[in-house]
């Protein structure tokens, strides 16, 4: 095989055929700003519009609650500080979990310098939150909590529907925010019996260009915006629009909710063969997150996200290994061993440190192929045991 | 305002029969290293070098010569007439220039054209005078130690007048002293112990030890920039990425882990020795300090450098580290140092390295490997890459044809 095997989907996608073309012509074409008076602003604006609709559409809620930012980590900053700051004035407590994506983690870090309050809630040693840990954070005056549906390095999959009847049974003016950054398109999303009141999707992670991220925004939430300029997206996030992006992430959204009915179960039945077949064939392996196959189709699993260690070797060596063989996957941490520290999702799973150091995750796509995973299992357990012996540890 | 530069080269002054040989590789360095700017008139007068009608560009060559080994100083220079009134206003603007808050002065002069009807003492009188009159902040005169000096060259056409004075680096030029081989890893020591060799008029070849996938391609990436930075001021390395994979590799399975980093830095001198030799490079260049990491304490140089029967310099060898991390601050070549890639010595380090290792259990640790074979197979693997202050210009599959 000569082809590249990529297998790091999780990082990022290749963009697909048609959202490049579709943004093209944005660029080419249909470049006015959609604040200009004129035919080609209100083309721009027409455009928008339209991926504005398709974004709700999927997600099967309002236009108007959808705001475009500029990725993941700016949806989750207007998500989480625009709660906050908007309604400390009912309380000052947050609830979170310890193993969010940075840019959740650092808002909230930021968050308790300015006078919040912030409970982080523990995960299970295949990365799950205690539902009854949750009940006992929850407080008067708790005003938000945020949860990752999907865990971005282990793939555990939260009961997202679960912790939102149990916060608006609690307190139905609680918010409830949700990270769908790693889940969108690869796990069932219904928001309105799930009770989210607020969710991040990003362009790039479903073969949308990067730059672009969505926030849904329940109507009736009133949003401390965190830009200030000309009003652009209902005054909550002004600055011009990023057009092209805008465009690229309402035809990437389409196009993969489109493919999601045929192609999710495929791929839950690759990864669970390929749990089967990486277990077989080498020895000492540690599934980290949920580690059985029936919680891929229980969908306690995501069928996308595969974080094994093998013990004994580092994981940065057999990822530069495995690159040798046009084979890309990443790892969950750098093991520069001046200034390493590893993963906090892997050590809040309590990993060992040897299966710290040696953990990698392989991340497929909707367009992964068997042979791909065939081709990887031709050299992995090789490299494994030879990095092995190497390395002697 | 300035029109020309003047170039001290003190040192190379000093060295009797060589020093029309250095003064021309210094006038080469120069003009190779600002070439991409300009091409400028250079003349050799009186032991000083002179840049002609740089005009504008004055700021941009001296921040090039000031990084040239062998430059000791240089001064921007405004070239006037003959005219003593209009030669008065210049020497206030250039007063200005390296004096711009008040101070204490003084003028020289110097009268190379004998024809000239007022005699240097008299000139220095007038101007200083003009000076102390004209200028708008608090200055006096002081002729044992001023904060700057007024220097006032009467020539035959037209009179140099110039103060500010900018350090260079100084030492030799590079190219006085012979060829030397680097060997460079991605961190803070190594780059400042070639420039340091540049200084003294080392030609520097450097070689990095490439272990992938043991290190990263961005480690390489690092080293090709800190090799870019360091040919900022040589103009051109040529650096080999030395292929250390199998070696490694031979090392993790042969050889007792206490013994592993001796044993790799023996095969790097050994391989290096070699590579020295394929380029005509008469010593080695090394970033070891005393005592710094376990490879680097006294016995374990002593074991390391055994193998090799060529010169190993040691530029940094007493210093301490907040000295290295000073210079590699001053030329620019830190803030790349520390971004936190892998180079060769920190994937292999075994929780007990040996420290004081013996020549004998370093020998009885090598018997499993084949040496000559393992130095050789390493060696027709490694690449060239000709670096400039540009990046990559070329790029050899071999040793042998990068000549």
């Amino acid at each position: 095989m000569n082809n590249i095997v990529y297998l790091d989907h999780s990082a990022t996608t290749p963009v697909h055929p048609k959202v490049i073309t579709a943004m093209v012509e944005m660029m080419e074409e249909d470049y006015g700003n959609p604040s200009s008076l004129h035919r080609m602003g209100m083309v721009a604006e027409k455009k928008i519009r339209k991926a504005r609709e398709q974004v709700a559409e999927v997600l099967g809620v309002k236009s108007k609650e959808i705001i475009f930012t500029s990725g993941g980590t700016e949806a989750n900053n207007l998500a989480i500080r625009g709660i906050a700051l908007q309604y400390a004035n009912r309380g000052k407590h947050l609830i979170t979990t310890t193993i969010e994506h940075p840019s959740v983690l650092n808002t909230f870090k930021e968050l308790e310098t300015e006078g919040f309050t912030v409970t982080y809630l523990n995960v299970d040693r295949e990365g799950f939150i205690q539902i009854d840990q949750l009940k006992e954070a929850l407080i008067p005056g708790t005003i938000l909590v945020s949860v990752m549906h999907v865990n971005n390095e282990i793939g555990s999959v939260q009961p997202i529907q679960q912790i939102g009847e149990l916060i608006k049974a609690f307190d139905h003016r609680t918010f409830f925010h949700v990270d769908a950054i790693q889940s969108f398109s690869k796990t069932e999303l219904d928001l309105s019996q799930m009770k989210i009141d607020l969710l991040t999707i990003s362009g790039h992670k479903i073969h949308g260009p990067k730059g672009i991220g969505a926030l849904y925004v329940n109507e009736k939430i009133n949003l401390k915006p965190q830009l200030y300029g000309g009003g652009q997206e209902r005054n909550i996030r002004s600055g011009t629009e990023n057009v092209p992006g805008i465009i690229g992430l309402g035809l990437a959204v389409e196009l993969i909710a489109e493919e999601q009915k045929s192609k999710i179960d495929k791929l839950r039945k690759l990864k669970a063969w390929f749990l089967e077949e990486v277990t077989k064939q080498i020895d000492d392996v540690k599934i980290n997150g949920p580690a059985s196959i029936e919680d891929i189709y229980s969908e306690k699993s995501t069928p996308q996200i595969i974080n094994l260690s093998f013990p004994g070797l580092k994981a940065e060596v057999l990822l530069h290994a495995l690159e040798d063989f046009e084979i890309y996957v990443s790892t969950g941490s750098a093991c520069h061993s001046r200034n390493s520290e590893p993963s906090h999702v892997l050590q809040a799973i309590k990993l060992s440190g040897r299966e710290l150091e040696s953990a990698i995750r392989i991340s497929l796509g909707y367009w992964t192929r068997r042979e791909e995973l065939e081709y990887l299992l031709q050299h992995l357990p090789g490299l494994v045991s030879e990095l092995r012996i190497l390395m002697q540890r | 305002m300035y029109s020309d530069i003047l170039v001290r080269y003190g040192e190379i002054s000093l060295k009797g029969k060589n020093r029309k040989l250095f003064e021309k590789i210094l006038m080469q360095n120069i003009k190779l290293r600002i070439r991409d700017i300009g091409r400028f008139t250079i003349e050799r007068t009186f032991g000083r070098i002179y840049l002609r009608k740089v005009n504008e560009l004055t700021d941009k060559v001296i921040q090039r010569l000031t990084m040239i080994p062998g430059v000791v100083s240089v001064s921007p220079v405004v070239r006037a007439g003959l005219d003593l009134d209009e030669f008065k206003e210049c020497a206030l603007n250039v007063l200005l220039d390296a004096l711009p808050n008040g101070g204490t002065f003084k003028v020289e002069t110097k009268r190379a054209n004998k024809q000239y009807p007022l005699k240097s003492p008299e000139v220095t009188r007038i101007l200083g005078g003009h000076l102390l009159t004209n200028y708008p902040h608090e200055l006096t005169v002081d002729v044992h130690n001023p904060d700057v000096i007024v220097y006032i060259e009467i020539r035959e056409h037209d009179v140099y007048i110039y103060s500010k004075v900018v350090a260079g680096p100084g030492g030799l030029p590079i190219g006085a002293s012979g060829r030397g081989l680097l060997l460079i890893s991605g961190g803070i020591d190594s780059p400042v112990a070639g420039w340091m060799g540049m200084k003294r008029g080392v030609t520097i070849d450097a070689l990095h030890f490439h272990s992938f996938p043991f290190t990263s391609e961005r480690s390489k990436e690092k080293v090709i920039e800190l090799t870019r930075i360091l040919a900022q001021y040589s103009g051109r390395i040529r650096l080999v990425i030395g292929h250390f994979t199998d070696i490694q590799k031979a090392i993790g399975l042969h050889c007792p882990e206490k013994l592993h980093i001796t044993i790799m830095r023996r095969m790097m001198f050994r391989m290096a020795t070699k590579v020295a030799d394929m380029l005509n490079a008469k010593v080695l260049l090394t970033g070891e300090s005393i005592g710094q990491v376990a490879s680097q304490t006294l016995e374990s140089m002593e074991v390391i450098n055994a193998v090799t029967n060529i010169p190993v310099l040691r530029p940094l060898i007493t210093a301490d580290k907040t000295e290295i991390i000073d210079i590699a601050r001053k030329i620019g070549t830190f803030e790349t140092s520390i971004l936190p890639y892998e180079d060769c010595c920190t994937v292999f380090v075994p929780e007990a390295p040996a420290t004081k290792p013996k020549i004998k259990d370093a020998e009885a640790a090598e018997v499993n490997l084949d040496i000559d074979q393992l130095i050789e197979d390493a060696i027709n693997k490694s690449e060239v890459l000709i670096v400039t202050s540009d990046g990559i210009v070329a790029e050899f599959d071999r040793i042998g044809d990068s000549e």
